[in-house]
């Protein structure tokens, strides 16, 4: 099966600084891929990169099989159309509430009549698991995990297949991780989503994540989760058999 | 973008003796949406008692395509149909309903709000007009006072005032202000000296054209429209920085370490530009008489030398100083009305151009306020 994502000799160079040099990487339809990698691999540089935020030195991101690095702005509109992104710190439109954020997107892509913008885009707020309620406030008025959620619900929007989270859980407590964790898997089952997640949470890792590609030495190692922990590179073994994350894998061994 | 492609119909519409059939088909994706509820909203349901939906020929279907059918479900059960499946309903329906299981409430608690008469809510409006005005009074004066005392602690001891970022700000809003200042001080006594020149020559006063350009511009223009520059200059500079630095955090972030904003950042604002408004006035006030003796010699062919002659003679030694002693308050109304407005914004980048916008305006407002009653006070002063 044709991957969705597909990113192959990806380079990305800042002046003398290489931050890719030839990564890989390639996540098919109903993964959820989680990018992992130390703070300044390039995390965010690779999702910039694949969202056509800024154009690679070398290399080409396929998604859907359509090369984006070639295409031009007009070109991308529809494939933007196809992904929703929930950026690290939600990126709401400070201006606007809950509900206007939502139906931004559709009122940019879509002809809908007013009723059906309305009641669509309360329907993605309450799929979030955000109160009815939440829907007329300003992102100013919301806690960090209802950012975060409702950055989820504009990235829904238009319904997309693919769906990007930058760093879902960082920021908020364990047991708000946890419920963020369970809303993931739960769009993942019932909107039949493929998700890519950069994250540095292990407990979100194990829990939500069927392959993980580790950015490591300028370029990404992917793999199962099961197989990637034994992994025999430093900064994996460090990362998955670390300190912390002792703890984490006996319990995941032990059950 | 969708009605551009062609596209496979949705559904079939069959009417048997038991009522409708319909048969969904293809893909029911946001992208359609649009064009199926148009096409669902046609179908004529007046005198159908039940219909009956296959939904296992769709090819795709997505949470707004289902919001679609559920629209077109309801519409047929509050027409009287009643409304079955042949197979399964799609698993999205259900998703959609488990998750507004309890929206109807919501619904009814919007429609308790009700509006009332016209007069009624003219009168509330005005009431929160009002409020909300005695409130900002308020808070501008509660502003003002902490600033003033903050300005008057750090004077009394200097060691708290913060030479650096002092210089920093007569640099930003004087030194880089100084082109600007010069050109429109310029172009100004040009202006003045040209129509003066116009209507005194046909009575033969040429000669006033000097007293006209030396006393407005040293009196009144000079330092009004410096005032007015630098409010639109560094009065929105104060409210957009210390605004985006509210949205950020970087205030409350002062304030948890204990660290005085006002003292930080709004009294190196005001003495920064308390600094800087009277040099601009300055360098204003001398390149608009100078201007005004280019204008002369071009336009009335008298010699520089009659020019200054003349000025010395037309001005009292008042005069300068009536100009320049308004410039320090003006700053002070400018810094006070861009800081203010800054410490305001809380929560959204509307909120900040707002505040900004409001800023600059009600700096040019308080600067020519102030400059009317300055007027009057020199007036009954005989100055």
């Amino acid at each position: 099966m044709e991957p969705v994502l597909e990113v192959r000799g990806l380079v990305n160079r800042f002046g003398s600084q290489v931050v890719h040099d030839g990564l890989d990487m390639q996540v098919q339809a109903d993964d959820v891929f989680g990018i992992v990698g130390g703070s300044g691999s390039g995390k965010s540089v690779l999702l910039r990169t694949i969202l056509g935020l800024q154009r690679p030195s070398a290399g080409t991101v396929r998604l859907y099989g359509k090369d984006i690095t070639q295409l031009s702005e007009a070109q991308l509109r529809p494939i933007k159309a196809g992904y929703g992104v929930a950026f690290q710190e939600g990126a709401l439109y400070s201006g606007l509430t809950v509900l206007e954020n939502v139906q931004l997107p559709m009122i940019e892509h879509l002809e809908l009549p007013p009723d059906a913008l309305d009641g669509l885009a309360r329907l993605k707020i309450r799929l979030v698991g955000l109160p009815a309620e939440a829907a007329a406030k300003y992102p100013a008025q919301l806690s960090g995990g209802m950012v975060k959620r409702a950055a989820v619900a504009r990235a829904l929007a238009l319904d997309p297949q693919l769906l990007f989270l930058d760093e879902p859980t960082s920021g908020l407590d364990p047991v708000s991780a946890a419920a963020f964790d369970d809303l993931v898997l739960y769009l993942q089952q019932h909107l039949k989503l493929t998700i890519v997640m950069i994250t540095h949470d292990l407990d979100s890792i194990f829990r939500t994540c069927n392959r993980v590609g580790v950015i490591v030495d300028r370029r990404m190692e992917s793999d199962t989760l099961e197989r990637i922990v034994n992994y025999p590179h430093p900064w994996i073994q460090a990362y998955f058999h670390g300190e912390r994350a002792r703890a984490r894998l006996g319990a995941e061994h032990g059950a | 973008m969708a009605a551009t492609v062609p596209r496979a119909q949705a559904f079939e519409v069959r009417r048997t003796a038991e009522g409708l059939e319909l048969e969904l088909t293809g893909e029911w994706r946001v992208r359609e949406v649009a064009a199926i509820e148009t096409a669902l909203a046609a179908i004529d349901l007046r005198t159908v008692p039940r219909v009956r939906i296959a939904a296992e020929g769709i090819t795709e279907l997505d949470l707004s395509g289902a919001w679609a059918l559920r629209g077109f479900i309801a519409r047929a059960r509050s027409a009287g149909a009643e409304v079955t499946f042949r197979g399964a309903p799609p698993d999205q329906l259900r998703l959609i309903e488990q998750t507004l299981v309890d929206e109807p409430a919501r619904a009814l608690r919007l429609e308790a709000v009700a509006p009332g008469e016209p007069g009624e809510r003219l009168l509330i409006a005005i009431g929160r007009y009002v409020v909300r005005s005695a409130h900002e009074l308020v808070h501008g004066l509660a502003f003002l006072g902490r600033s003033l005392t903050t300005l008057a602690a750090d004077l009394a001891h200097p060691r708290r005032l913060r030479p650096i970022s002092i210089v920093r700000h007569v640099y930003d809003t004087g030194i880089t202000a100084m082109p600007i200042v010069a050109l429109i001080a310029f172009l100004i006594s040009v202006i003045i000296a040209y129509m003066s020149a116009q209507q005194l020559r046909g009575l033969g006063a040429d000669i006033y054209v000097v007293d006209l350009v030396a006393i407005g511009v040293l009196r009144e223009l000079g330092v009004l429209l410096t005032s007015v520059i630098v409010a639109g200059r560094s009065g929105s500079a104060f409210a957009a920085e210390l605004g985006s630095m509210k949205l950020n955090e970087e205030v409350d972030a002062l304030i948890a370490t204990a660290a005085d904003p006002f003292e930080l950042l709004v009294v190196p604002r005001l003495l920064g530009l308390v600094i800087a408004l009277p040099l601009l006035t300055v360098i204003a006030d001398l390149v608009g008489l100078s201007g005004g003796a280019l204008l002369c010699r071009l336009l009335l062919d008298m010699p520089l030398t009659q020019y200054v002659n003349r000025v010395e003679y037309a001005i009292s030694p008042t005069t300068f100083w009536v100009g320049i002693i308004k410039a320090p308050v003006f700053a002070l109304l400018i810094a006070f009305a861009g800081c203010y407005r800054g410490m305001q914004v809380r929560g959204s980048a509307r909120e900040l151009g707002h505040l900004v916008t409001v800023a600059v305006v009600q700096a040019i407002f308080l600067v020519i306020l102030a400059d009317a009653l300055f007027a009057v006070l020199f007036m009954r002063m005989e100055i």
